[in-house]
């Protein structure tokens, strides 16, 4: 197993591969966010400079850390979120403000890109027309309306708190949920009113009406490019050719260029690809890869991760486990904690090792790591505590020093329960690391997470599929290696027990 | 080879042993014999340092029993155990319970060799089961395993905690005479715990007579039928007589 683990992550942390990268850049994971980091990736290649796209990355926190800590160069952003979010405590009037705040921490805000993607409320036409809705502040008038936003719009300072207060609105069926959800609950009637952005390819797709922000509640998103002070002398070129994008987008451009690729399912890169093509005269190759090759690479990113982190894993959870059994109260303290790991959401446990960690797979590996431990040492312990006190007497009576006793007796008899902890661990590994691609960490959560941003099953299953197979694999296997590695005496004992 | 100065063991609220003075003469077989609860197991823990006196002391061969370390392991070295079912070690075969301690203490091959063919052959133990795991081998099989792996060491003292509980009366009867006349043969200090007045008779050449985690009474068994110390005697002797019609156990 060790081979084949090794072999298939010989190239797999995407970051060191041959050639590091001048530019890295990074997008948040929406499809409006998607096509600029591309437009941007594309633009800094096109003067011959290594460029990196890691896309998709799980949140706004996520970028803006590891650009502030290096690991990416440019990412796009809005004014909005930055004074509103990034930057809320400082009260930065206008983009002037804005630049010198974010100087002094070592960033650079490009000119507008050209379009203002600010939040509004929408809902559907018939349904506005029926009830006579136009502005949000006619939904004063509707407290039975059912409101569902998405999880950050009902978080952010700016968001469902603030334009509740502003509006007096009265609704009390308020919930949070994705945001690609949301249309889907508009259709079904889940929910009534959502937020929208206002370049979203939705909003003629599915017939809805932007209600008018009359009160000036939302504030302007300007989509802007943010990058590190240090990319202007470190590749200026790549730098002037990314600036080139100011002021290109206008809103209804934007709205066009997201529903080519959110509802004529066109990849991100080529939609990317075709607009700078006409609009800035640059040709850009987009080489998309075979689904095999797909599949391959990220098979040995998921294989990375969940690899290491279970090794890691085993090499400290075995000995936490022989130390539980034989010092039953420091054992308590051993599981209590590794408990309490376990019921942290795997998202946040992810998000809290960017600062420490920064992105791509380490944080990943980590918080994969931290889940293995706890099945690992309490099957360690329980096969331990399992052992008949007649056999473990007989060891002791005998003179076997500790250690012996350990290695030559207790380890092996335990060694069911130890496997199966392991194999427990490797299997809840397989399907948690999908969410590794949220920090950039690649694997079969990629396509999942792209295929429900882009309500697209056949990309879903592409990443959930595999996933499945690999856990089952990894179970299969841990059978194999039981066969190897119980004794034949235990083996015996267990056949001849069920008969 | 034993003695025992005030040795009394308490666990929680029930006191297993009364304090308890007594010795253990080389070379003789003593049988700890009572109903079950009566603190003769617990006795012969201490013997080994499985178990630690709350009071009192224990002297093997003159000498404070240590109570942990290296030098507690050299004395279980010289201090063979067998318990009852075996405890023999489900992973290794026969031959592996066996040998297992020499491997540990590095003996050459031919030295493991040669002292399991004399083992095998001082318990009758039919020598192409050696390569069997316990789960393959029949009740009298593994005890007779685990007396080998108690005598691997040619220790000076045999302790035998009920090793033959869990037999049929046939295999029983037959492990009886063996271990008679291994005892015989071997001449060394054996202690042997059992309920059974038969068995302590026929194996023993001193019987305590315990109950309640005190020894009621010690000596022969003829001296036990003959002179009771105690009504208890009495009654225990008469529970165990074979019933009308049937024949002496031994």
């Amino acid at each position: 197993m060790l081979l084949l683990l090794l072999s298939a992550c010989g190239g797999a942390p995407p970051s060191s591969g041959d050639g590091v990268p001048t530019v890295r850049v990074g997008s948040k994971k929406f499809t409006e966010s998607v096509i600029l980091g591309e437009m941007v990736t594309q633009l800094a290649r096109s003067t011959g400079s290594p460029a990196e796209h890691r896309r998709e990355l799980g949140g706004t926190t996520v970028l803006w850390e590891a650009l502030r800590r290096g690991e990416l160069d440019v990412y796009p952003e809005y004014t909005g979120t930055l004074r509103q979010e990034l930057l809320s405590g400082r009260n930065l009037t206008d983009d002037g403000a804005l630049r010198t705040a974010l100087a002094a921490e070592g960033l650079r805000l490009s000119a507008p890109l050209g379009f203002n993607n600010t939040y509004a409320l929408g809902m559907k036409e018939a349904e506005a027309e029926r009830l006579g809705l136009r502005r949000i502040s006619d939904l004063r008038a509707h407290p039975e309306l059912r409101f569902g936003f998405s999880n950050e719009f009902m978080d952010r300072a700016d968001g469902w708190p603030a334009l509740r207060d502003r509006y007096q609105l009265p609704q009390k069926d308020v919930r949070g949920l994705d945001h690609d959800l949301a249309y889907r609950g508009l259709e079904s009637g889940a929910i009534q009113v959502t937020d929208l952005y206002s370049t979203d390819a939705e909003i003629a797709a599915y017939g809805l009406r932007v209600l008018e922000d009359d009160l000036h509640h939302f504030p302007a998103y300007d989509a802007v490019l943010l990058y590190r002070a240090d990319v202007e002398s470190r590749a200026p070129e790549a730098l002037a050719a990314m600036l080139r994008l100011s002021g290109r987008l206008s809103e209804s451009e934007m709205v066009k260029l997201n529903a080519r690729a959110r509802l004529e399912r066109v990849p991100e890169a080529q939609v990317a690809s075709d607009f700078l093509a006409s609009a800035l005269g640059i040709t850009s190759e987009v080489h998309g890869e075979e689904l095999s090759a797909r599949v391959w690479r990220r098979t040995r990113e998921h294989l990375f991760l969940v690899g290491v982190s279970l090794l890691a894993a085993i090499a400290l959870a075995v000995p936490l486990g022989v130390l539980a059994a034989r010092r039953p109260r420091l054992g308590r303290g051993v599981l209590g904690l590794a408990g309490i790991i376990q019921t942290v959401p795997s998202l946040a446990l992810l998000v809290v090792m960017i600062p420490l960690l920064g992105i791509g797979s380490r944080p990943a590996i980590a918080a994969l790591f931290l889940y293995s431990l706890l099945p690992i040492v309490r099957n360690t312990a329980a096969g331990l505590a399992g052992i008949p006190l007649e056999v473990r007497e007989s060891a002791e009576a005998l003179g076997l020093p500790s250690l012996a006793r350990l290695w030559r007796i207790e380890l092996p008899m335990a060694a069911p329960s130890i496997l199966a902890g392991i194999q427990t661990a490797a299997v809840i590994n397989v399907g948690t690391a999908t969410l590794g691609a949220l920090v950039g960490a690649g694997g079969y959560g990629q396509p999942i997470l792209t295929g429900i941003r882009l309500d697209d099953v056949g990309l879903i299953l592409e990443g959930a599929v595999p996933a499945a197979a690999l856990a089952l694999l990894a179970s299969g296997l841990f059978e194999i290696i039981e066969r190897a590695v119980v004794p034949k005496g235990l083996r015996l004992r267990a056949e001849s027990e069920s008969r | 080879m034993y003695e025992l100065q005030d040795v009394s063991k308490r666990f929680g609220s029930t006191q297993a042993l009364h304090p308890l003075s007594l010795r253990l003469p080389t070379g003789r077989t003593t049988v700890l014999l009572g109903p079950s609860g009566c603190g003769k197991s617990t006795l012969v823990r201490l013997l080994n340092g499985l178990l630690h006196p709350d009071t009192g002391r224990v002297l093997f061969d003159g000498k404070p029993l240590p109570l942990e370390g290296e030098a507690l392991l050299a004395v279980r070295h010289r201090v063979g155990y067998a318990l009852q079912g075996g405890g023999l070690f489900p992973h290794l075969t026969g031959e592996e319970n066996v040998t297992l301690m020499a491997r540990h203490l590095r003996w050459s091959s031919a030295r493991t060799r040669e002292r399991l063919e004399a083992l095998v052959e001082l318990t009758r133990f039919p020598a192409d089961a050696l390569a069997r795991y316990p789960a393959q081998l029949s009740g009298g099989q593994r005890q007779r395993v685990a007396l080998m792996r108690a005598l691997m060491l040619d220790p000076d003292v045999l302790l035998l905690d009920e090793p033959l509980g869990a037999l049929d009366p046939l295999v029983r009867h037959e492990l009886q005479g063996d271990l008679r006349a291994i005892f015989a043969r071997l001449r060394k200090t054996v202690v042997l715990v059992t309920h059974d007045l038969a068995e302590a008779g026929f194996l023993g050449d001193d019987i305590l007579l315990m109950r309640d985690g005190r020894v009621v009474q010690q000596g022969g068994l003829a001296d036990l039928e003959a002179r009771p110390a105690d009504p208890f005697v009495t009654r225990f002797i008469q529970a165990q007589r074979p019933l009308p019609g049937g024949g002496a156990a031994a």
